[in-house]
């Protein structure tokens, strides 16, 4: 054993090497959100709504900044804090997305509709549902400002995760994006106990898949001696078979791990009662962001650290790819929730992703890289618009209550339909853009199980191509229904200001994509060494 | 000129027109269907335009050409260009959109922004239209395909008929099934091409050294999409209920020119990009496309709704079309691209003629006529002329090229075309009855007065009329257009015509 460890243990303790500028973006969202905690502590209520949305968006915007204009910076390239976190290009490519995608989710958290706080969150998380204590909330005027530090923190996580060059630094990341949306999930302001349980079950899945993920990083570190991703894949190259049998269980249950926070099945059993459940601006912002983040890990693990025994696995994922298109596309034919069929669509799009990422070439990371960016800003302004359909008050999210929303709400419904159009995949939107970048490596590169992935994806696209048509012919061909209106209501410049920016790159990576995928084409080469 | 970019243009001006009409303010919303009409006259004249700096005699595949980087990751390029085919199809497209116009002049009768939305899809439409025949590059075609899909399902399902949902969603699902095989093909194609920043241009993946296997698999993706559109039993069921639900303006159109993408495709793609596979096919396409011929007229004669009645003609006239353009014969490839003109005009000509009767008799049912001759005479006559090109009478245009059908087929495969003759028979049952039905007997008894034909209504038939006489008697014009192209497809093939003389040897392939 003590042959393999001296890489693991320096011969003097060393302070950790910082690259401040690599790792800056990362550093100013933390910043942000511990001053959004302190807001919260010190700030008098009236003004913390405002005060909290102000700082979150300038902190976002800073990291952003920060990240065109230095981290991107060639210099700053290369591993940083003792190896633990690579900013190489994938990194920084997912990590603008998330930003930018971050943005516009808390520009919607913001939403008030008119109202004190932020509309779609309960005046206090605490209080038990129906209880004199939240109707008393409700009267003081409470609002869930704390909402906006638990996102950045959430943010900060999805910035680490796909950078975490080793698997701890990825357990600490997938904590540190996961346990802020177990918490955010639980804070709607409608139908709360459906929101609690949505809560509840995730944070229980969730810490499943955590263990599954720990379990694994510690046999990888069995089997190589390190936790660090190139270190593993140094030694399946060279193992001598000793520990042979701790690779692949090693293996498959940190991708267990990942996969489920991708909503992959079988691992997908969460995604449709969290999105229902959790207030729409969370289920938008977790759609998109935790996607991207997610994904991004799971290339960083796939690429870097369990590429050399592909081979021995690629079949499961294989299946868990096919297995996620069949069923996501399928089980959204008979949803009735609008939420809800949004979740199983991005589980069908989950499985897309994977398809490219099975590609296992550079083509296939920046097709995956650019369907991340395309599907995220599409979700993030579907779920915007579906917050603002309301009946008497609440959210409109059963179907049938979207009929004949063309007519009364032409243009939420145009806007509506046109991101459905994108999810379907129909040309001169992003959508069509991204299943081409992610299915064409797939053929080019993934060999006959790859073109074979492809055509269940097809036929998949179909199904959930029939879905969203569905309710389009619900909206524009179909009476409204008989008793109190569906109105959209009349929302804020923020809510509107998301809806605009996400339909608009919807409609531009649409029609003219080539310089993102030039972008996501340069950034696709991992550093493994 | 040499340098304008004439197609673009082409496919800009209804674009463009679409947005004047969709945003006049509401107090000009009346005006919308004259500057609906008016930017799909100024779309013609710049379309004639164009055809007149074509030249027949050029010895590149083709003319008008554009090229522009579009999305080089892809290798996808924005390339126009037309061939006679093209040319010709994009000019009949033309033609038809502002008889359609015009046809559907009071389509919406409660006006505002409702009609204003109907011309404004109908001119996107059009921009789609020419681009889907425009393109020369696989993937910007694709696209278009894809794309032109919108339109007709919002046009079907906004302002179709009492079953209109149904048509529309079968419609869409059906072509983007289609569509989204094809999306394979696609792929696959480019990974077989050259590759590079234009890796998709027809030009480049045109005699490719395919393996067999990959070949044919990637032409029957292609196939499949297009057979859909074509469309070709026993993918054709969504071709009923679309035309008879549709408006009839945007019956023609789905029918007359959005269908002829599927065999322009054949023409265009199969055969051009997959020599081999188009062979190897043939058997299977040949008895497919029988098929159509024989069971289109079938059930045509046992429709009594008249718009599901011809949308049923086309299925049978479209299996002519497929037949003369896998039979690999000049005259056969000659007949079909110029079935594909008449029949668009014939197709407009029925549908438009029968939805005026309809309008005025309120129903679709052809029990519900019966001596309609005598009630409105000059609506009759035109009927019995659309009729009598539909079932390609001597003299009118379709007799030229459903001649040129049989007889190319018969120069290489004599059963098929024997068989697909009967298609003939058939169709004069189908057309003569339904005239029968419609037309003659005692004067019905109508609850209030019809008027005749109106000059509205004239002005839409007369082009039509016009175009029946013109190809039926001096068919040259468009067949000079059109020869170089099917020559130069079947030279991709890798064909020559069997000798005349050559009798027993016909059926060797």
């Amino acid at each position: 054993m003590t042959a393999a460890l001296p890489a693991a243990l320096p011969a003097a303790f060393k302070a950790a090497d910082f690259d401040y500028g690599a790792i800056a973006p990362m550093l100013i969202v933390a910043g942000g959100a511990v001053i959004g905690v302190l807001f919260e502590a010190f700030l008098p209520r009236r003004l913390r709504h405002t005060a909290q949305t102000a700082l979150s968006l300038v902190t976002l915007v800073a990291a952003f900044v920060v990240l065109v204009t230095v981290s991107a910076q060639e210099s700053h390239r290369g591993f940083t804090l003792a190896r633990a976190v690579a900013i190489d290009g994938p990194a920084l490519f997912l990590q603008g997305t998330i930003l930018a995608m971050s943005i516009l989710g808390i520009l919607t958290m913001a939403e008030k509709f008119g109202g004190k706080g932020a509309d779609a969150f309960t005046p206090m998380g605490a209080a038990i549902p129906g209880s004199a204590h939240e109707a008393a909330a409700l009267r003081a005027g409470l609002s869930t400002s704390d909402v906006f530090p638990l996102a950045l923190f959430s943010v900060l996580g999805m910035m680490l995760f796909p950078a975490a060059n080793d698997l701890l630094i990825m357990f600490v990341a997938l904590e540190v994006l996961s346990l802020p949306l177990y918490l955010m999930s639980g804070l709607a302001r409608r139908r709360r106990l459906l929101s609690q349980e949505a809560s509840l079950k995730y944070f229980l899945l969730g810490a499943f898949s955590s263990a599954f993920f720990l379990f694994g990083a510690a046999l990888l570190y069995g089997y190589a001696g390190s936790i660090y991703l190139p270190d593993i894949a140094a030694a399946v190259t060279t193992a001598n078979g000793q520990l042979e049998g701790l690779l692949i269980p090693g293996v498959v249950l940190v991708l267990v791990g990942l996969l489920f926070k991708v909503g992959a099945v079988p691992f997908h059993s969460w995604t449709p009662d969290v999105y229902q459940g959790a207030p729409t601006p969370v289920t938008g912002f977790m759609a998109a962001c935790t996607k991207v983040a997610a994904f991004g890990a799971i290339l960083r693990f796939v690429y870097v650290g369990a590429e050399a025994n592909r081979w021995d696995w690629r079949l499961g994922v294989i299946a868990v790819a096919v297995l996620t298109m069949v069923v996501g596309a399928i089980l959204s034919v008979t949803q009735t929730d609008v939420k809800r069929l949004l979740a199983y669509s991005s589980i069908a799009h989950a499985g897309f992703i994977l398809v490219a990422v099975m590609s296992f070439d550079r083509t296939g990371v920046a097709g995956t890289m650019f369907y991340l960016a395309a599907y995220g800003f599409t979700t993030i302004a579907a779920f915007a618009v579906v917050s603002m359909v309301r009946q008497g008050g609440s959210e409109a999210s059963h179907l049938s209550q979207w009929a004949g929303l063309g007519r009364t709400h032409p243009v939420v419904a145009g806007v509506f339909s046109f991101l459905l159009l994108a999810f379907a995949g129909i040309p001169l939107t992003s959508g069509f853009a991204a299943k081409y970048a992610a299915f064409a490596p797939a053929i080019s590169f993934g060999g006959r199980a790859g073109v074979w992935m492809v055509v269940i994806g097809v036929i998949a696209s179909v199904v959930t191509a029939f879905v969203y048509v569905r309710l389009i012919v619900l909206m524009y061909f179909t009476d409204p229904p008989v008793g109190e209106p569906v109105v959209a209501e009349v929302a804020s410049p923020f809510t509107t200001a998301a809806i605009t920016v996400g339909a608009l790159v919807t409609l531009v990576l649409g029609v003219l994509p080539a310089q993102v995928l030039d972008l996501a084409e340069q950034s696709s080469q991992f550093i493994a060494k | 000129m040499s340098n304008f970019p004439w197609l673009t243009v082409i496919g800009l001006i209804p674009l463009i027109g679409a947005i004047v009409v969709a945003a006049l303010p509401a107090s000009m919303a009346d005006q919308a269907k004259k500057v609906a009409l008016g930017f799909s006259l100024l779309t013609l004249v710049f379309g004639v335009a164009a055809a007149l700096q074509f030249k027949t005699g050029s010895t590149q595949q083709f003319q008008l050409v554009e090229q522009h980087e579009w999305i080089p990751q892809f290798g996808v390029s924005y390339a126009l260009g037309v061939d006679g085919l093209a040319l010709v199809m994009i000019l009949m497209a033309l033609v038809l959109l502002p008889i359609c116009i015009l046809a559907a002049w009071d389509d919406v009768p409660e006006g505002g922004k409702r009609e204003k939305n109907y011309f404004a899809l109908t001119l996107v439409l059009a921009t789609f239209m020419v681009g889907v025949f425009a393109a020369t590059d696989v993937f910007l075609f694709y696209v278009f395909f894809e794309a032109m899909l919108i339109p007709v399902y919002f046009l079907i399902g906004s302002y179709g008929g009492p079953r209109r949902q149904y048509a529309a969603v079968k419609f869409l699902l059906f072509s983007l099934a289609g569509g989204l095989v094809m999306l394979i093909g696609v792929i696959a194609l480019y990974k077989y091409g050259p590759g590079g920043a234009d890796g998709f241009l027809v030009t480049k993946l045109t005699g490719l050294d395919l393996p067999v296997a990959a070949g044919r698999w990637i032409f029957l993706a292609f196939f499949i999409a297009f057979a859909v559109k074509a469309p070709m039993w026993p993918v054709h069921t969504w071709l009923p209920d679309a035309a008879t639900e549709a408006r009839p303006a945007t019956a023609v159109l789905l029918v007359g020119v959005l269908d002829k993408v599927g065999t322009y495709g054949m023409i265009r793609f199969c055969l051009q990009l997959f020599p081999e596979a188009s062979q190897w096919a043939t058997p299977v396409v040949l008895a497919l496309a029988v098929i159509s011929i024989i069971y289109g007229a079938l059930l045509a004669i046992g429709q009594t709704d008249v718009m599901r009645l011809i949308a049923y003609t086309s299925v049978s006239h479209f299996g002519f079309i497929v037949l003369g353009i896998f039979a690999f014969t000049t005259t056969g490839g000659a007949g079909s691209t110029l079935y594909m003109l008449n029949h668009g005009f014939t197709t407009a000509a029925l549908f438009l003629v029968a939805a005026m009767l309809v309008a005025r008799r309120g129903s679709k049912r052809i029990p519900d006529f019966g001596g309609w001759q005598r009630v409105t005479p000059g609506l009759a006559g035109v009927f019995l002329v659309a009729g009598l090109a539909g079932l390609a009478l001597p003299g009118l245009s379709p007799f030229v090229s459903e001649i040129m059908v049989l007889v190319g087929t018969f120069q290489r495969y004599k059963l098929p075309a024997v068989i697909a003759t009967t298609g003939i028979i058939l169709a004069a049952l189908y057309i003569l009855l339904m005239y029968k039905r419609m037309m003659t007997g005692p004067k019905p008894q109508l609850d209030r007065p019809v008027r005749d034909i109106t000059l509205r209504e004239k002005i839409v038939v007369a082009p039509l009329i016009a175009a029946f006489l013109v190809f039926g008697f001096y068919p040259k014009p468009a067949l000079d257009l059109l020869n170089p192209a099917v020559k130069a497809t079947l030279q991709h093939v890798g064909v020559t015509d069997p000798a005349p003389t050559s009798v027993a040897e016909g059926s060797s392939k």
